[in-house]
Formats: structure tokens, C-alpha cells, sequence
């Protein structure tokens, strides 16, 4: 199957993301400041660099223990509400697919909405709350269904992609009702998340590198 | 930036250096950034625990003590910890009779601290009690926001129920002790100018220099209003009327009147904050029990204040009064 999802493949977007996280580090640092506390980018960063080097450290390893392991770095480095959220998604992604050397898109798509779920599990936003779900969720949402028409992986992610742009472009006009953000109110409309930012370059890291 | 540092990026690390090199009572763990006490774990002592990012000190460390904490996590500046620290704090100081978690209401610190818990718990098997302080009431309380965030009265909380549970109470009586705080404080700050995260280099917000931020956050989070600078009688009502009405605290009531220094501003000007802050209560009818004056749980280089009262019966007042022996609070020893 050429859809299949290998560790190597995994590996990559890992990387990927780490490396779009170091470039756009300023970027959500500043998105962060107009709504949060100024530190998205450098925590990211900070997480995605230990990410990278336990990985390094790891060596050859199945699908699921390799992002658990991912997990497990980014709670114990990143701090703040990231830490947890996007620790717990991988954790559930690692969890879904277990040890095993390749994933079908199918399986790909289980972990992806296992993440979701871990996100939802522990920050407990909703649609429109202007968090990370906001891009993630119809992410998540576009790859499945884009499977389901038929799509192979690489036009499935490449929908996601889309979906998750759009959605992060939608918390603009948001009102945030999570995080920090929130006790800004009224004023908080007019910005961009930057957890939506930052999930919509993971889903552009998986379009880049899982095909 | 003009900061009295080395490397912006060692700030925590070397302050904590500081730390146990100047209170010899106190030890660190410097691998998990957790202070904690040097007798600790006190075999059949509830532990208690608190934590969150750099830059409000002396919160946490600077509470750890007899009396008080046994042990604080240092996150980055303006950061939660992450659960890691936590866990090995907990380890440090449960002794047999459970472990306090005592959480500030921010998204990031009640995930974090609620990782931690799980972990202790599959790990240790440590009974772990968390309590949450959400007493700014410059956040309206809904469903729609984060809720409430924690901000002053975490300090009389740390004194109090450390108090209970130096004098032997259970885990659940001291953390009811502790949500018996929370419950009856209220807060709410003003900034005058903001600050600058070492890491980021630059001020957190822009704040001109007429004007003053009602509401504002422990790390620059923007409050209620953008309003003209005015005179200290005048933020005194900004701030108090707020918190007066809220709980709400009337006549007949006794309080702790806590005027707390945001980092910026010198403890000459709190005790003119302090002289309005008076005034305006016994206009109201509520007596000072005890005051506290000073800058105890701060916000980097911010200048203002932020005013904290709590509602007080005996139980709470000779707690407060219980003796304390830490780098910021020390008094009965």
C-alpha cells in the first residue's frame, strides 16, 4: 500500500513541525502578546527542540511509542496550557496506533481524532471558543471525510490543510471563552489565536511530509 | 531591557542558586526547579505544595518555611510548571498524610498541577488534594472565560493553611480551611506600567504615561478598563468598591487588609494606598484584624498594586497569627 504511513514518515513531521514552530516563533510570540501572555512561540519552540532531540535519542522505535515519547517531552518541557494540550495529543495519538512499524490513513486518521479527543479531554474548549480546536477539529473533520470520498493520504492531508487554515483564519472575529484570552473579552476579537496558529502547522507539517 | 542579570535564559535557574544560598533552612532541587523545606517530609504533616511561573516572587519560594509551604515549583517566568516538577514536589513532602496542591486559577496551572496529580496517584499512590484560588474580580465568573484568576488571597491561603496543617490537621480539614479562604477573598490590581519578560526583551503591553490599567493580571494580562492616571485616593475606589460589593463584605465585618505591591512600586506609596484603603473600610463599617503591607506577590518590574480582602472569624484570624518562619513571612518565632 503506498498510503501507508511509515515511522520514517512519522519521524519527519515531527521534524517538520519543529522546524515550522522555530520559524513562525516570532510570529506566535507576537499573535500571543496582543491576546495572551507572550510566550506560545518560545514555549513551543523550546518543547519541539527537546521533541526533536528525544527522538534523536530514542532510535528506531514503532509509531506509537515514538509519539508518546513526543508527548511525554512536551509536557515535561513546555508548561503553560500548551504543554499539556499539545502533550496530550500525541500521547492519545501514540496510544491509538501502538507499536507497530506503519499505519494505513485510516489509522492515521483514529489518531488524529484521538488526539482531538485528548484535547478536548483536558483544555474542555468547544467550537468557537477561539482555541486550537478551532483549526484542529475541522482538520481532523477534512482528512476523515476526504478518506471517506476517496481521497488518497496526500490529497486527504492536503484538504486538512485547508481546513485547518481556514479555521485559524476564523478565530480572527472570535470571542475567546478559553485560556487567557478569555478575561480580555470584546477586546479579544480582531486577533488570531495563536494555539490555532500553531495546530494549523502541525496539520502543514503532516501535509509536507506524510505522502 | 535593563535588568540585573547574566543570561536572560538562566534568570530562573540562578535565582534559585540565590535561593539556597541564602536561606540555609530551605533546600533546592534544582533538576525540577522545586524549593522545599529541609525538614522535609514531616512524617504525618499534611504537605503542602504551590507553584506556577517565575517573576511573582516571593511567591511561591519565597513561602516555603515553617508554617507555610513546604514546597514551591518554579516555572519559566510567567509560565506554569509542568508536571514533572510538581510530582517530584510532592514526593519531597508527603509524609504519610497527604499532599495540598495549592493552584492558581490559570488555564495552564490547573492543567499542569491536574497532570501532576494523576501521575502522583499512579505513581505513588500519594493522596493528593488540590485547591483552586480564583479571587481577582476584575474577571466576570462565567461560563464564557477561564473563570476567575487567582491572584492575592493565594498568599493568606499559603499562611493559613500552612498554620492547619503545621498544627496537625488532616488533609481534608486543611483544605477546607483553605477553600474557607478562597472563599471569603477577594482581589483586584491596577497596573501603573508594565513589564518586561527577560526572555521577550520588550514591555508585555504598551501603557501610556497618563494612563493606568484597572484589572490588570499578575503577568500583564489587560483588566476592566484603560483609564487616566489619578490620584491614590481615587484608584483606592477604583479598586475596592469592586471587591466590597462582590463577596460582599459589610459593616460589622472584620477583614485582613492586604495591600500588595505589584514589583515596581516602592513600599512608600502602598502605605498611601494603605491610608486609602483604610479610610474607605471603616467608611463601610469593616474593621482591619490585621493588615499586610508589602510586595508579596508581584509581577516582574510592574508598577502598582493590587488590594486583597478576606473575610475573617477566629478560626482564620489565629491561624494567621500561628507562628511562620519563611524568607518573605516571619513572625511568632
Amino acid at each position: 500500500m503506498t498510503d501507508d504511513v511509515t515511522t520514517v514518515a512519522l519521524d519527519a513531521w515531527v521534524r517538520r513541525f519543529a522546524e515550522l514552530i522555530a520559524q513562525e516563533r516570532d510570529h506566535l510570540t507576537e499573535l500571543d502578546s496582543a491576546i495572551g501572555d507572550a510566550d506560545h512561540g518560545a514555549n513551543l519552540d523550546r518543547g519541539m527542540t527537546a521533541a526533536v532531540a528525544s527522538l534523536d535519542d530514542l532510535g528506531p522505535a514503532g509509531a506509537g511509542p515514538m509519539l508518546t515519547k513526543v508527548g511525554m517531552t512536551l509536557v515535561s518541557t513546555v508548561g503553560g496550557a500548551s504543554g499539556p494540550l499539545y502533550g496530550t495529543l500525541f500521547l492519545r495519538m501514540g496510544t491509538v496506533l501502538g507499536d507497530v512499524p506503519s499505519v494505513s490513513a485510516e489509522q492515521l486518521g483514529a489518531a488524529l481524532r484521538a488526539g482531538l479527543d485528548g484535547v478536548v479531554a483536558r483544555g474542555k474548549a468547544q467550537a468557537e471558543d477561539k482555541t486550537m480546536y478551532d483549526a484542529f477539529a475541522p482538520a481532523v473533520d477534512a482528512f476523515e471525510a476526504g478518506l471517506k470520498d476517496g481521497l488518497g493520504l496526500a490529497d486527504a492531508l492536503g484538504r486538512a490543510r485547508a481546513a485547518a487554515d481556514e479555521g485559524r483564519d476564523a478565530t480572527t472575529p472570535m470571542l475567546a471563552r478559553k485560556g487567557r484570552a478569555s478575561y480580555l473579552g470584546e477586546r479579544s476579537v480582531g486577533h488570531q489565536d495563536p494555539g490555532a496558529t500553531s495546530v494549523a502547522l502541525l496539520v502543514a507539517a503532516a501535509a509536507d511530509t506524510l505522502r | 531591557m535593563k535588568k540585573l542579570i547574566n543570561d536572560p535564559n538562566d534568570v530562573v535557574v540562578e535565582a534559585l542558586l540565590g535561593v539556597e544560598a541564602a536561606h540555609p533552612d530551605l533546600r533546592v532541587d534544582h533538576a525540577n526547579k522545586v524549593v522545599y523545606r529541609g525538614d522535609a517530609p514531616k512524617p504525618g504533616k499534611v504537605g503542602i505544595i504551590s507553584g506556577g511561573g517565575s517573576g511573582h516572587e516571593p511567591l511561591h519560594g519565597g513561602f516555603v518555611g515553617l508554617g507555610m509551604l513546604d514546597a514551591a515549583c518554579a516555572g519559566e517566568v510567567f509560565t506554569s510548571p509542568v508536571p514533572d516538577q510538581m510530582l517530584a514536589a510532592t514526593k519531597l513532602v508527603d509524609g504519610g498524610a497527604g499532599v495540598l496542591h495549592v493552584v492558581k486559577n490559570y488555564t495552564g496551572d490547573v492543567m499542569n498541577f491536574e497532570m501532576a496529580a494523576e501521575l502522583a496517584a499512579a505513581e505513588t499512590g500519594a493522596n493528593v488534594v488540590s485547591v483552586v484560588t480564583d479571587d481577582d474580580v476584575a474577571v466576570q465568573d462565567s461560563t464564557w472565560t477561564a473563570g476567575r484568576r487567582g491572584v492575592g488571597v493565594t498568599v493568606l491561603l499559603e499562611k493559613i493553611a500552612g498554620a492547619a496543617a503545621e498544627e496537625g490537621r488532616d488533609l481534608d480539614a486543611v483544605a477546607a480551611v483553605a477553600r474557607k479562604v478562597n472563599a471569603q477573598g477577594r482581589s483586584m490590581g491596577v497596573a501603573l506600567t508594565s513589564c518586561t519578560v527577560p526572555a521577550a526583551g520588550s514591555p508585555t503591553f504598551q501603557l501610556g504615561e497618563d494612563e493606568m490599567e484597572v484589572g490588570v493580571g499578575i503577568h500583564g494580562e489587560p483588566g476592566r478598563r484603560r483609564v487616566p492616571l489619578a490620584p491614590a485616593k481615587e484608584i483606592a475606589e477604583m479598586i475596592l468598591e469592586p471587591i466590597l460589593s462582590d463577596l460582599p463584605f459589610g459593616s460589622g465585618d472584620a477583614v485582613i487588609a492586604f495591600v500588595n505591591g505589584l514589583g515596581g512600586t516602592p513600599l512608600i506609596e502602598l502605605y498611601v494606598m494603605y491610608n486609602e484603603v483604610s479610610k474607605i473600610l471603616s467608611k463601610h463599617g469593616v474593621s482591619v484584624a490585621r493588615p499586610l503591607v508589602g510586595s508579596y506577590i508581584t509581577s516582574l518590574e510592574m508598577a502598582g498594586s493590587s488590594v486583597t480582602l478576606l473575610k475573617v472569624d477566629d478560626e482564620l484570624l489565629s491561624l494567621w497569627d500561628a507562628p511562620v518562619r519563611t524568607p518573605a513571612l516571619r513572625w511568632g518565632i
